[in-house]
């Protein structure tokens, strides 16, 4: 049991995200998962970008830095690489992370540093009112787009299997459980976490998640996977998913002689990303939308590598202080 | 030709070039580092084409590598050279202006066939006469293919692994020249090629060939005698680079200041040296994150300063550029940190291995809103060492990003460095959590005398705060977009970096004490600067040079010292950068200009040419 509660994580800044949007129950999942995980509040710190949810550091009663745009992932590697002791939470939006911090997300996936990056996506610039963001479906009509979009939108997770990430997870806002429990997995993950949050924007984007955001609906438009666990979803519990040739399919158990020994098992631990990638691109309204840890799978860390590097040269090294590096010049006496 | 003479000098100016491949830049290195062990001060540059290998023979792919020896101070590579090591015509035409009248030029005769004249674009068969080179110019054509194939014959070795050795060809030659132990060569080549004994045995067989070749030809040669330096203060010596000596500047600061050194830097001409060297230093605990980006770059290092590293970032001038806005968080957030720029032509991608100063004010006001900082620059490539220790001591004790101006002529410059002792150095004392407090900390929280703020980091117990780019309260730390507040705190972070002058040292004046001409100058320029007004000095002209280290602040003394003088001349490379700084820092005075704005550094002849005109008017 840790000695912590959520409130221990909360600092004592009137939360000023709009009433009913998505952050709040986000930042209620985080600090959940916060005090599940049990790092002391002054060894965990919450670096974020520019945005709507990039604001949440204030609200954090850990140690919090508020960034600038697109950069909260270049700032918490540099804080993780110098102290790896630190729990390190990253906060970015869709905009932040996708569009002007592109590069940056790539790159802290591809090192595997040991980072827990929680990705609010709403699917729209919040904070500048209203523009469509690299996650808005193709068509979207917003103030910067009054007829539509004309491009298509990332797929989170096709970026970060693309940068051989080795944690990938999502949740609804609204679905409290699954968010904490994928956020607790991320923080245990050793590694690049990413959490994919799928929120709410009732000001700009009112409904986007909605087809599977419904609490009626919601049990048969998603499935939670968990691994190890049958890959049924429902709200009877009597769908599953198994491979037809090179795909997913949907089948009902009980039916064309289905049995739940049919379903396929969810291995998240699996190196191969191949069908980590189809279950988290599957969608509606043929298929569940994947909620819970899709991927999860060990492999060394960039902060550990470059710790360990340093020791193995130490251990070899004469040079132990700046004198020491002196004593190999080339040096003469005048 | 002429007969054999010894001319015996005080500064001898040598240039070795060649394609970029026939390796310059090594022969000229070691005969400057055995040149200092014998006692001569010296000072190099390298002066490369930004195509790693452009075209064989062609005026595009030279390059080159001076270096000036004296018995006395030597302050700069010098102007011209005295001896030009010219590998092929390309060479020869790039460089033959840059030799002095009486200089004496090698040329390697088995590269002037019509072909290689032709690549490097002569109309004539006779590439001296179409140079107007002066009749007192002395060629002197080795064979220096054909000798070093002959030299290593038996060998064994493939014909492009023999001419790669031509270089030690000339350097044995010109070993015999100057009057240098060949054996000091050896010593460094079996350092340089410890783990590959093969090319060090061919190695050292042509450069002791290219030696004898000397002694045996003694009759048509001139040879120079330098000697020792006697200026010197005694002690022991090495040659460095500026960037290395700012790098290890960077390494000195963090020992002294007990904190652990972190690099975030994405490569970039001509400064990803520093990055080589730092990424080196693992033994030392240094961390360097080579960053996906120039923005990366320093913001990982502001993540690290975050955690209560001595952050840095290195690049030159566009990716200050690229960092401007994160420099911009570094002094909302109060982080301490060290930016170095190595400067180098502009705009855009400009000369991207030609120096110049023409980041000033970039440095000192490219950010958006009011952004003050510390801006210091060197003014020698060992002085690298001394400025970076310096810009770590104040970002760490005054928590403000501080940039560090070096440039391209410092930065692969190299030049003579007594070794430093640890021990000696000025103490460091970074800022760290409030003795005494009782309070709730925030990011706010500052020691009210010099607007320090208190540095506690991710890990510190009961310490936990926010921190960020938007505008805090004064007093609580908190978002604060309140009028008076912003202006509170617009003028506490200035007040801050103004706070810096009060731990600098007081700007000094050199040269003639009662001076009818005061040159001012900044930054990687002193070299030259202070050869011409010592020189007139000697002429008994009444010149002074005010050399500035600190630019932002300006040490407290500056408008005193300015003032002093009936005539003041600013002098950069840039087309008046520091000039219009002075302006406005130091007002009510006639600043006279001489700019530079060619990528190269100043010639002394030039800058004396302008004070005598300055001092007539």
């Amino acid at each position: 049991m840790s000695q912590y509660t959520a409130k221990d994580f909360k600092s004592d800044q009137y939360v000023r995200w709009c009433p009913g949007c998505g952050d709040h129950a986000v930042i209620n999942s985080i600090q959940k998962a916060m005090a599940e995980v049990g790092v002391a509040p002054d060894k965990t710190a919450v670096v974020s970008g520019i945005g709507c949810s990039s604001r949440l550091p204030y609200y954090m009663g850990t140690y919090g830095f508020h960034t600038i745009h697109g950069r909260g992932a270049a700032v918490a590697t540099g804080l993780k690489t110098a102290n790896p002791d630190i729990t390190v939470w990253q906060i970015t939006g869709d905009g932040d992370c996708l569009a002007i911090g592109g590069n940056h997300f790539i790159h802290e996936v591809r090192r595997n540093i040991d980072l827990n990056i929680i990705l609010f996506n709403n699917q729209i610039y919040g904070l500048t009112k209203g523009q469509y963001s690299p996650t808005s479906k193709k068509g979207f009509i917003s103030k910067s787009s009054p007829f539509g979009t004309v491009e298509e939108p990332f797929r989170p997770a096709e970026l970060c299997f693309g940068a051989r990430g080795t944690f990938f997870a999502r949740a609804l806002d609204v679905d409290l459980q699954t968010s904490v429990e994928v956020m607790v997995a991320a923080a245990r993950h050793k590694g690049a976490s990413v959490v994919e949050m799928l929120l709410n924007c009732v000001i700009f984007n009112d409904g986007a998640h909605k087809w599977i955001s419904e609490r009626e609906t919601r049990a048969d438009r998603t499935i939670v996977l968990r691994h190890g666990e049958k890959m049924i979803f429902g709200n009877n519990r009597d769908k599953g998913l198994v491979l037809d040739g090179f795909n997913l399919k949907v089948v009902t158990i009980g039916q064309d002689g289905i049995t739940e020994d049919d379903i396929l098992t969810h291995d998240a631990k699996c190196a191969d990303n191949t069908l980590h990638m189809k279950l988290a691109l599957m969608q509606g309204p043929d298929m569940p939308v994947a909620m819970g840890v899709i991927r999860d799978v060990d492999a060394d860390t960039y902060e550990e590598a470059v710790a360990r590097q340093i020791e193995e040269v130490k251990a070899k090294s004469k040079v132990k202080t700046f004198d020491d590096l002196l004593a190999t010049c080339e040096t003469w006496d005048m | 030709m002429a007969n054999k003479t010894i001319i015996e000098k005080e500064e001898v100016v040598i240039r070795f070039s060649g394609d970029s491949g026939d390796g310059m830049q090594l022969t000229g290195t070691l005969f400057s580092n055995l040149s200092a062990i014998l006692g001569n001060e010296i000072s190099t540059f390298p002066d490369y084409p930004s195509e790693i290998r452009a075209p064989q023979g062609t005026l595009g792919g030279v390059s080159g590598f001076q270096v000036c020896l004296g018995s006395d101070k030597v302050y700069t590579p010098g102007d011209k050279a005295d001896v030009l090591v010219a590998m092929n015509p390309a060479a020869l035409k790039v460089n033959a202006k840059g030799v002095k009248k009486t200089g004496v030029i090698v040329v390697d005769i088995d590269c002037f066939r019509k072909t290689d004249l032709e690549k490097a674009e002569f109309a004539t068969e006779n590439p001296f006469e179409e140079l107007g080179l002066s009749e007192s110019t002395q060629i002197i054509p080795v064979p220096l293919s054909s000798m070093t194939k002959e030299s290593l014959k038996d060998f064994g070795m493939d014909n492009k692994s023999v001419l790669r050795c031509k270089n030690m060809f000339a350097l044995g030659f010109i070993c015999f020249l100057f009057n240098r132990d060949v054996d000091k060569a050896i010593h460094f080549l079996e350092n340089k090629f410890k783990k590959k004994p093969d090319i060090l045995k061919a190695n050292v067989k042509v450069v002791v060939d290219g030696f004898n070749y000397g002694q045996n030809i003694d009759a048509a040669v001139t040879t120079f005698r330098i000697d020792k330096s006697t200026e010197t203060p005694k002690g022991k010596y090495t040659n460095i680079s500026g960037n290395k000596a700012t790098a290890w500047g960077l390494i000195a600061a963090a020992q002294k200041a007990g904190k652990e050194l972190f690099l975030g830097s994405y490569p970039i001409t001509p400064a990803t040296d520093i990055l080589h060297e730092l990424a080196l230093r693992k033994d030392l605990g240094v961390k360097t994150v080579q960053a996906e980006d120039e923005i990366a770059g320093i913001c990982t290092a502001i993540g690290a300063a975050y955690a209560g590293d001595l952050a840095a970032t290195s690049t030159s001038g566009p990716g200050l550029a690229l960092k401007s806005e994160a420099l911009g968080l570094a002094v909302m957030a109060e982080m301490p940190l060290v930016v170095i720029d190595v400067m180098r032509g502009g705009p855009s991608t400009g000369l991207p291995t030609k120096t110049e100063q023409t980041d000033l004010l970039q440095a000192l006001y490219g950010r958006n809103g009011e952004c003050p900082l510390v801006v210091v620059a060197p003014s020698t490539p060992s002085g690298c060492f001394d400025t970076a220790y310096e810009a770590c001591r104040i970002a760490l004790e005054h928590m403000t990003p501080v940039i560090i101006l070096s440039d391209a002529f410092l930065g692969n410059g190299s030049s003579l460095w007594k070794l430093p002792k640890l021990a000696d150095l000025r103490p460091i004392t970074p800022s760290a959590l409030p003795a005494a407090f009782d309070g709730k900390f925030n990011a706010c929280v500052r020691n009210e005398a010099d607007k320090v703020r208190y540095w506690a980091k991710p890990g510190d117990e009961g310490f936990m705060h926010r921190n960020g780019g938007l505008e805090k309260d004064a007093v609580k730390g908190s978002l604060s977009a309140a009028p008076v507040n912003h202006e509170t705190m617009v003028r506490t972070r200035a007040e801050k970096v103004a706070a810096v002058a009060e731990r600098i040292p007081m700007q000094t004046v050199e040269g003639d004490p009662d001076a009818d001409l005061l040159v001012i100058g900044w930054g990687g320029t002193y070299g030259h600067l202070m050869s011409a007004v010592s020189a007139m000095n000697k002429a008994g002209k009444k010149v002074a040079l005010a050399h500035f280290n600190y630019i932002s602040p300006l040490p407290k003394n500056t408008a005193e010292i300015i003032r002093k003088y009936k005539k003041v001349v600013v002098c950069e490379l840039n087309s008046g950068q520091f000039a219009s700084y002075l302006r406005s820092q130091v007002e009510n005075v006639h600043y006279n200009q001489y700019n530079k704005v060619q990528g190269q550094p100043f010639t002394v002849s030039e800058l004396t040419e302008c004070f005598t005109k300055l001092l007539e008017e």
